[in-house]
Formats: structure tokens, C-alpha cells, sequence
């Protein structure tokens, strides 16, 4: 009873309170649970390069493990048996952690990201390590260094990215939910373009110890699900203060599982500059009709103005650049992982490890990043960047005085072709526009696939203020039932 | 503002000066300084921070080692250290104060950064008071003091075509404390080090053993003929006694002016202190030097403390080494034995100030006397010998108490007292009494005038020479008398009673 065909492709979970309320009543057990995901992983993986690696003895053990305490009328907590995939870029104690880099190839992880750690212990079970663009630098895992996943809804097509595997995997049913980070737009825009839900939380609500480090500041550990309430209930349980990550912060009083549905008298606003030139009449049209239809649940659709957002991704391929030339920075080729087999000094062990372990798309990050940071170049770009980006953060908490929550597009695209974009960083890193501005200001935000008869997912973007977290699953379980 | 002419300007200066003119150049000097701080685990992650003794890479965890997705987080004793430290150096810790991150490559610096305050330190604006040796202070201004992740520690084997990194050390938090250029000999230099240890000591920031790199010194120096104008420094690095601070800053200076007068420039340099040579040698020029590209480090945010915090602090610091200085001038010590004892304490780490300020004035001196002739060369010796004996503050108080009363009764002479107390302070244990021990050990002296005549009467005898002199009138004699019969008495005897009675018999 754990899935139901919804036809010759996808897979839809029940509600995951179902699955972990079966578990526990004995009527399924967990290990039935981590074989169906086993087998349809294996099944689609050849087909789409959904995933890295298969933790198969260790999710099978695991699952077993949870049986027993069922049987021994143990709690086997809020997630017990449940199967998910993480993104190759959280560490899972003693399986392999590439971040899809091959600077990182054949890294066994001796310890574990928090996230992880919370979900196992509240009886949920990593089956798999999910494709990504190479250290989370891209917008279509076609910058994975090892395979590019493709689409579920068209195979010629790109999943988005980084967290594209992630978003695939669920799209595709081999689990109920994967985990994925979200720097400038990693989750939201592959939870686009696969069609399904795809959330970034506030900054620091999710501990960032043991992700491989994209950039810091804006860094945020999310989650793709089939439903609200399963995204909200994983959240919950990853959520909250973490004495591994100075950044985190407490967990609201109010769990993020309990969904307020009463919408009455919430006021949307349309940021008018999401509308502009760059985005794609058809996705403008579905989004926009999409954010209507929440009239009908009771909230008033208003107009607004964020006049600084035009510059977000700029402010964004300075910041983040340079956070991540300074985060990639350990990488050198002398403790772990890829060095150079031959080198006649330090310096040169240096340069040919990371000329040989990173891509073009970490160099070229590596090559901005030291730009901007360098003396002389600082002020001019580090510092104007900052200045802008407090600019954004003032004119976030304006708009979040007059709407509870601000909507667009997630992306200015539908999924494109494999290769498209390949000679064209620009055009890849255009994909993030709309995106960015969350990680900027720190507020989470959701991508709801949006009503959609035909052709390829589109996912419409919404941002509530900081730790409104719950509200922003609330809208998305409302829209899902209006389906 | 008002204006000074700069002509005025110049011959305050100069007259002021005239005193640090060497071959008519006047040298300057700036000291930054290292301090470890004395926390249980590092600066930004749980692994243990004592390092001494452990084995290379064991006090290592995935913060330290610089593996992905390992975060630091701050530790807050590192905090309450820094601004304990703040205090000592004359001020009170920055309320808003911010981490950034110090770019360079190198193995022993696991993530490819250092964690450091670049541009917000959490101190600014300290002074410390200096004391030379003629009896004057001189206050010197501290520009700033910042916190900061040490690296590890790489080894170069001779002869061996590798290296090698101990990780142990990485991480271990850092007070980086920078002196305004306000020194100007190597007196002041080493005044200047010695205050610094003595207040990271007596404040509890620090073990500041320097054997163990605890606190190590860079010394920037520079000379000129114009004093209004700084000639170009050199700095030379990690010096950690205060004799290579005071060595190394008179090298420096004698090598720049003989590099002037030869017509030659100074070059901006590091430089290192090679100790078995007493002389300096470069290490890298100015054109190596690095762009560090510091930013904020997104992953620590900022250090903000507020009055409640400050406060808190305040009502817990110790007392500080000028306390201790009035406190032993009221009970008369000399200020070689007040600098004695204050060095003593930080070195050795007892309770001698305490012990001694709570004595009466002739008491005091007497203890003061004692722990600096008898008890401190022991102490040094044990650690020399790498020994096991630690020496009870409690069992040394009472051990005091007791010879001080003996040797007031004059039952112990002071060359005995001497011997006593290094023997019991040796075994480290107190005797049910000390003077029936040092009865039994021979210590006691004899004060016994029957006893004693009997000696004397025979010293008396068998030295008629001597004491034909002292009947004539030089007494210098009676003192080879009064050795003789201390010799007699196999030191027993008491030798005020001694020569009292060969005055009397000899009626001189």
C-alpha cells in the first residue's frame, strides 16, 4: 500500500504521517519501505542519473533496526521507516560525499551534517546520494563532473539545478522526499522544472554543519516533497539551534508541521519587477493566473515594488563568489581527496591539485571571488555589494509591512535542453535572477508547482518574512488541495 | 585644536630624546605579541587546547583538520579571556567586535584562511606602565589587540625531501597585542615584554610560559636621524624570552645604522633571531608579501558584549601586578625584591604575594628573603630535572611559620634555616614539629652557655694568637674565633651567643 501508480512514469507516496503511522502499527515495515525506494532507484537511475551512490546495506540495516524497535514497542520516531535521498553534498557518516567534484571523488565522510543526523534519528532513512551540479555551482547539473540527471517530464531536457538529482528523485517517486541546499536558487528552480515542491527556509534555521560549503552567508538547507505537510514535517524535525553552526537559530515555538489553512485577509503582493524584460511569456502568464487563483482562498492579491531586486544577481555574483573562493580554499591537494600525483614543490603541488581537481565553473567562481576581494578591488565591489545588499534587506522589510507575502516566478524558464546553454555562463547564471534575492535578505521561500495542463512544470515562487517558515507550506497545501 | 608651530614641535621632541640617540640616530620600536590564551579546547572548535606533551595530530578534530562542511564556532572562554585581558592592558573590551578571515596558502593552515579581527578587534586604545631600571615608568599605548586561530606546526627534517604538519597546535587561540612605536632602546623593549608577561599572567589570560611558546614577541624596529620621521622597520619575528627581545632590538639597531652609514638602505623585511649566532637574518621582503583579501568570516557572528557582561567581568579580575607593587612598598620590600617576587609568582605560579603581604613588616621581608634566595633556585632546579615534586602552598605557609618562630628564638642559625627549608620543601611534607625535626637532624643551634664555655674555653687555648690579636685591639680575629667554634659545635652553635661570650671572657 506504500505507493500507487499515478501513471506509467511517477510515483506518489501516501502523506508521509501515513507511512510512518503504518510503520508503527506494524501493518508495513520499514524495510518494505527502503526496498520499494531501492528498487525504483535502480529501476530509473539508469534512465535519468538520478543519484551518486546507492547506500543500500546501510539503509536496508537501518530499516531493520527500526522493525526491532517496533516490535520491542520502542518509538521509533516521526519519521520512522521513511526513505529519502540527500544531495551528494551532505557528509553521511561513512558513505562517500563527492559534492559531484572531482576534487572530492572517493571522500568517506567521518562525520555527519546535523540535518542527517536529526532526520536518522527520528527514524528516517538515507537510501541514496543525489546528483549535483559540481560543488553546487550551476542551474542544471550539467556541470555534475561525473553524469548530467535528466528531466522525468523530458528527457532531452535539464532537471535544474544544483539540486537537480534531489528534485528529480521526487518528481520521479523513488522517495517521499530528498534533501537539497539552496545558495542563490539550488532548491526552488529544480523543484520548477521538475514540478514539485521545492522550499529554502530562513537563513539559519537549518544547521549548516557537515554540507559541503558553498557560500556561507547564504547557504540554506532545504527539502523537495510530493506534499506540503511532508516538506513541512521533514522541516520541523531539521529544524533548530546547532551547536556545530554559530548561524543557526531556535526553532519556532509553533512547529512548522502545524499548518495555519485559514488564508482570509493574508495580502499577496506581485513584485512588479519579477514581470519584466528576460522572462518567458508562457511561464509569466501561468505564473501570474496561478497567484490569482489564491483570490479564491480568501487572500487579496495586491501590486508591489522592490526597486533594488534588479540588481540582485548582481550583488549575488559578487558576494557569493567570493565566499566561495575563500570556502574552496582548503581544498589544496594536502590532507584529503584529489592532489596531484606529481609536483617538484609546494607551490606547485598547490596549483596542479586544484588546476586538475576543480572545473572551469569552480575556477571561474575562484577567479571572481579573489577579484573582488583582492586590495584595491574590495571597496569597489565586496563593500558596494554589501551596502546594496542591506539596500535589499530594508526594502524586503518595507514590502513585509504592507503584504504577508511576495510572489513571481521562480525562474525565468521552463526546463531547458540538455546543452543549451552550455557556451553560456550568463545565460546559466541568468536562470537564478528571480531566485536570489531570498538568499540575499535570508527570508524563506517556496516553489509551488503551479497549475499546469500541459507541457513541462512550472513553479511559481513565494517569500514570507523571516521564520514564517510554516505560513509559506500553509499557502502550498492550500493550492495542492485546490488541485 | 590648537596649533603648534612646528619648530616648538621639533625641540620638545629632540629634548626629550636626546637620551635614545645612538651615533645620532634615534631609534624606534614597535612590539606585537602573541599571547596564548589558557582555554580547556580551541578558539573555534572542542579539541583540547593543552598541547604539551601530546603526540603530533591527536589533539585534531574535523574543525581543525579544515574537512567540508566543518563550521567554527567561537569559543566563549576565548571571550571572557580577551576581555579579562582588556582590563590588564588599562581598558575595557570593544562592545561590538567582528571575525574575518586572513587568505593564504600553506599546509600547517588546514582551511586556507586564518580566523583573525581584521579592522574591528574586540580591544583598542590600552597602556600598559613600564618599569626601567633607574626607578622610571614610562606608560606606553596599546593600538589594538585582537583574537585570533594560531596554525600548526610544520618541521623541515634535514636532508629529507618532505615535510612534516602537526595539527596540534592549529586552532589554539592567540591575543595578538600591538604596542603603539613608542620604545626606543632595548631597556624599554624588555620592560616593555616583561609587563606585557606579568599582566597576561596576573590577570589569568594566560600560563605565559615561554619555554612553551606561550607568549612569543615581534619586534619592529627602525632608526633616523630625524626624529620626527620613522625610518624604514624591520620586523623580527617569534622571539620568546625577554633577553632575544632585548638582544635582537640592539642588533637591529646597530645593523641599520651601520647599514646607513655605509650609505646603504634599510629594507622592509622579516626577519628571524637566530639565537645560537645572537644575530638576526632575513626571511622574506616586503615585494613577498601576500594580499591577504580579509573579509568578514560569514560562518562567526560578531562578538557583541553588553554592560551587564562587562560587568560581570569586572567584579571577577585579579589583582593586578601595580596592586601588588604598592602593596609590598607599604610593608618596606626593596624593589628588587618587589620585582623578584611579582617575577617569581608568574613564573612558578604560588601564592608568594599573598603569603608575604600578609605578614608583619620584619616577617615579610624575612618570607621575602627566603622565597627568593632559598625556595625559587629549588623550584628551578625541580623543573630543570623535569620532577615530579610539586610544592604545597599549605605545607610551605605552615613550614614558614615555624622556622620563622625557631629562628626568632634564635634556636636556628640562618645558614640552618637554609638548609631546613630546602630539605623539607624537598619532601614536600610538613613534620608533626619542625623542631624536634631539626633536632634530630643536627639543626638546633646550642644555646646552652655551659656547653658553649666549654668549647670556647678550648677554641681559647688552642688559638693563642688570634686571641692576642683581638686583645689588642683587632677585632677582625674574633671572627676566626667564633668560626672555630662553630666548627666545633659542628655548626650548632648559636653565633651571636658565641661571640658575646668570647667578648666577655676576653673582657674586650
Amino acid at each position: 500500500m506504500a505507493t500507487e501508480l499515478k501513471n506509467d512514469l511517477f510515483y506518489t507516496w501516501y502523506k508521509i504521517d501515513e507511512l510512518v503511522k503504518a510503520v508503527k502499527s506494524g501493518s508495513k515495515t520499514a524495510e518494505s519501505l527502503v526496498n520499494k525506494s531501492l528498487e525504483l532507484a535502480k529501476k530509473f537511475n539508469p534512465e535519468y542519473n538520478v543519484v551518486i551512490s546507492l547506500l543500500e546495506d546501510k539503509a536496508i540495516s537501518r530499516a531493520k533496526k527500526i522493525d526491532e524497535k517496533v516490535k520491542a514497542g520502542e518509538n521509533p520516531g516521526r519519521l520512522a521507516g521513511v526513505p529519502f535521498i540527500a544531495k551528494d553534498n551532505f557528509l553521511v557518516f561513512g558513505a562517500e560525499t563527492t559534492a559531484a567534484s572531482n576534487m572530492l571523488k572517493g571522500f568517506i565522510a567521518p562525520y555527519q551534517a546535523t540535518a542527517i543526523e536529526r532526520l536518522e534519528s527520528e527514524g528516517a532513512i538515507c537510501i541514496a546520494k543525489a546528483n549535483l551540479d559540481a560543488l553546487a555551482h550551476g542551474t542544471s547539473t550539467e556541470n555534475s563532473d561525473f553524469f548530467t540527471t535528466l528531466n522525468p517530464h523530458d528527457k532531452t531536457r535539464v532537471p535544474g539545478g544544483s539540486s537537480g538529482g534531489s528534485a528529480a528523485s521526487v518528481a520521479l517517486g523513488i522517495v517521499p522526499f530528498a534533501l537539497g541546499t539552496d545558495t542563490g536558487g539550488s532548491i526552488r528552480q529544480p523543484a520548477s522544472f521538475c514540478g514539485v515542491i521545492g522550499f529554502k527556509p530562513t537563513y539559519g534555521l537549518v544547521s549548516r554543519s557537515g554540507v559541503v560549503a558553498m557560500a556561507s552567508s547564504t547557504d540554506t538547507i532545504g527539502v523537495f516533497a510530493q506534499n506540503a505537510y511532508d516538506g513541512s514535517l521533514v522541516m520541523d524535525v531539521m529544524s533548530g539551534k546547532d551547536d556545530l553552526d554559530s548561524t543557526t537559530i531556535e526553532k519556532p515555538i509553533k512547529p512548522i508541521s502545524q499548518l495555519d489553512l485559514n488564508l482570509k485577509g493574508k495580502k499577496i503582493g506581485v513584485v512588479k519587477e519579477y514581470f519584466g524584460d528576460g522572462l518567458d511569456k508562457d511561464v509569466a502568464e501561468i505564473v501570474k493566473n496561478s497567484i490569482n487563483e489564491f483570490e479564491k482562498l480568501g487572500a487579496e492579491i495586491v501590486d508591489i515594488s522592490l526597486p533594488s531586486l534588479p540588481v540582485a544577481l548582481a550583488v549575488y555574483y559578487i558576494v557569493v563568489p567570493a565566499e566561495v573562493s575563500s570556502n574552496l580554499a582548503r581544498h589544496d591537494g594536502q590532507r584529503y581527496q584529489y592532489s596531484a600525483s606529481e609536483a617538484n614543490d609546494l607551490n606547485e603541488s598547490y596549483e596542479k591539485s586544484r588546476s586538475q581537481g576543480f572545473g572551469a565553473e569552480a575556477k571561474r567562481r575562484i577567479m571572481i571571488g579573489t577579484h573582488v576581494l583582492s586590495s584595491g578591488y574590495y571597496d569597489a565591489y565586496y563593500k558596494k555589494a554589501q551596502t546594496v545588499r542591506t539596500k535589499l534587506i530594508n526594502e524586503f522589510n518595507d514590502a513585509f509591512s504592507k503584504v504577508d507575502f511576495l510572489a513571481g516566478p521562480v525562474a525565468p524558464t521552463k526546463a531547458f535542453k540538455v546543452g543549451e546553454n552550455d557556451d553560456d555562463p550568463i545565460e546559466m547564471y541568468l536562470q537564478d535572477i528571480y531566485s536570489v534575492a531570498a538568499n540575499l535578505v535570508g527570508v524563506p521561500a517556496i516553489s509551488i508547482p503551479c497549475h499546469n495542463v500541459s507541457g513541462l512544470p512550472v513553479g511559481m515562487q513565494l517569500m514570507a518574512p523571516q521564520k514564517s517558515d510554516a505560513s509559506l507550506f500553509a499557502l502550498a497545501a492550500q493550492y495542492g488541495e485546490m488541485k | 585644536m590648537v596649533k603648534i608651530p612646528e619648530s616648538k614641535v621639533q625641540s620638545q621632541k629632540s629634548g626629550v630624546d636626546s637620551k635614545y640617540l645612538v651615533n645620532g640616530y634615534y631609534p624606534t620600536i614597535g612590539i606585537e605579541c602573541h599571547v596564548q590564551l589558557k582555554t580547556k579546547s580551541k578558539l573555534f572548535s572542542t579539541a583540547s587546547n593543552d598541547a604539551r606533551g601530546a603526540e603530533p595530530n591527536t589533539l585534531v578534530n574535523h574543525v581543525c583538520f579544515g574537512l567540508p562542511g566543518a563550521l567554527p564556532v567561537l569559543n566563549k572562554e576565548a571571550v571572557r579571556l580577551a576581555s579579562k585581558a582588556a582590563y590588564a592592558l588599562g581598558t575595557r573590551p570593544q562592545k561590538f567586535s567582528k571575525f574575518d578571515r586572513k587568505h593564504y596558502f600553506y599546509p600547517d593552515l588546514p582551511k586556507g584562511y586564518q580566523i583573525s579581527q581584521y579592522d574591528q578587534p574586540i580591544i583598542l586604545d590600552g597602556k600598559i606602565t613600564i618599569h626601567l631600571e633607574n626607578g622610571i615608568k614610562r606608560v606606553i599605548n596599546i593600538t589594538r589587540a585582537h583574537l585570533e586561530e594560531d596554525a600548526g606546526k610544520s618541521t623541515h627534517p634535514t636532508g629529507e625531501d618532505y615535510s612534516l604538519v602537526d595539527l596540534n597546535r592549529a586552532g589554539t587561540p592567540l591575543l595578538e597585542i600591538v604596542s603603539e612605536p613608542e620604545l626606543h632602546n632595548s631597556e624599554e623593549a624588555k620592560a616593555y615584554a616583561k609587563e606585557l608577561w606579568l599582566a597576561m599572567k596576573y590577570s589569568g589570560v594566560s600560563d605565559v610560559d615561554l619555554y612553551h611558546g606561550n607568549m612569543r614577541f615581534d619586534v619592529n624596529v627602525s632608526v633616523s636621524k630625524d626624529p620626527t620621521k620613522f625610518g624604514t622597520r624591520s620586523e623580527t619575528k617569534n622571539l620568546n624570552s625577554f633577553k632575544s627581545v632585548e638582544k635582537a632590538v640592539d642588533y637591529e639597531i646597530n645593523r641599520q645604522i651601520d647599514l646607513l652609514e655605509k650609505g646603504e638602505k634599510v629594507i622592509q623585511e622579516t626577519r628571524g633571531w637566530l639565537d645560537d649566532k645572537q644575530k638576526t637574518v632575513s626571511q622574506r621582503s616586503k615585494e613577498d608579501a601576500h594580499d591577504y583579501r580579509y573579509f568578514p568570516d560569514p560562518d562567526i557572528p560578531p562578538v557583541v558584549l553588553d554592560e551587564e557582561y562587562l560587568m560581570g567581568i569586572e567584579s571577577s579580575l585579579n589583582k593586578t601586578p601595580e596592586y601588588w607593587r604598592s602593596a609590598l612598598e607599604k610593608i618596606s620590600l626593596s624593589k628588587l625584591q618587589t620585582e623578584a617576587l611579582l617575577e617569581a609568582q608568574a613564573e612558578l605560579g604560588s601564592s608568594y604575594l599573598e603569603l608575604v603581604t600578609a605578614q608583619t613588616m620584619e616577617c615579610a621581608k624575612t618570607y621575602a628573603n627566603w622565597i627568593i634566595n632559598f625556595e625559587v633556585p629549588l623550584r628551578r632546579e625541580l623543573l630543570e630535572k623535569s620532577s615530579d615534586l610539586k610544592i604545597d602552598d599549605n605545607i610551605r605557609e605552615k613550614l614558614f611559620e615555624q622556622l620563622y618562630l625557631l629562628q626568632k628564638d634564635g634556636k636556628l642559625s640562618s645558614n640552618n634555616v637554609k638548609a631546613l627549608l630546602v630539605e623539607l620543601l624537598s619532601q614536600n611534607k610538613l613534620p608533626d614539629s619542625v623542631e624536634k625535626y631539626a633536632e634530630n637532624a643536627g639543626y638546633i643551634q646550642v644555646n646552652d652557655s655551659a656547653e658553649l664555655e666549654q668549647i670556647i674555653e678550648k677554641v681559647i687555648t688552642e688559638n693563642p694568637k688570634p686571641v692576642a690579636d683581638v686583645q689588642n685591639g683587632e677585632m677582625k680575629a674574633i671572627g676566626f674565633l667564633v668560626g672555630q667554634v662553630m666548627k666545633a659545635s659542628a655548626g650548632k652553635a648559636n653565633p651571636a651567643m658565641v661571640q658575646q661570650i668570647i667578648r666577655d671572657k676576653l673582657k674586650v
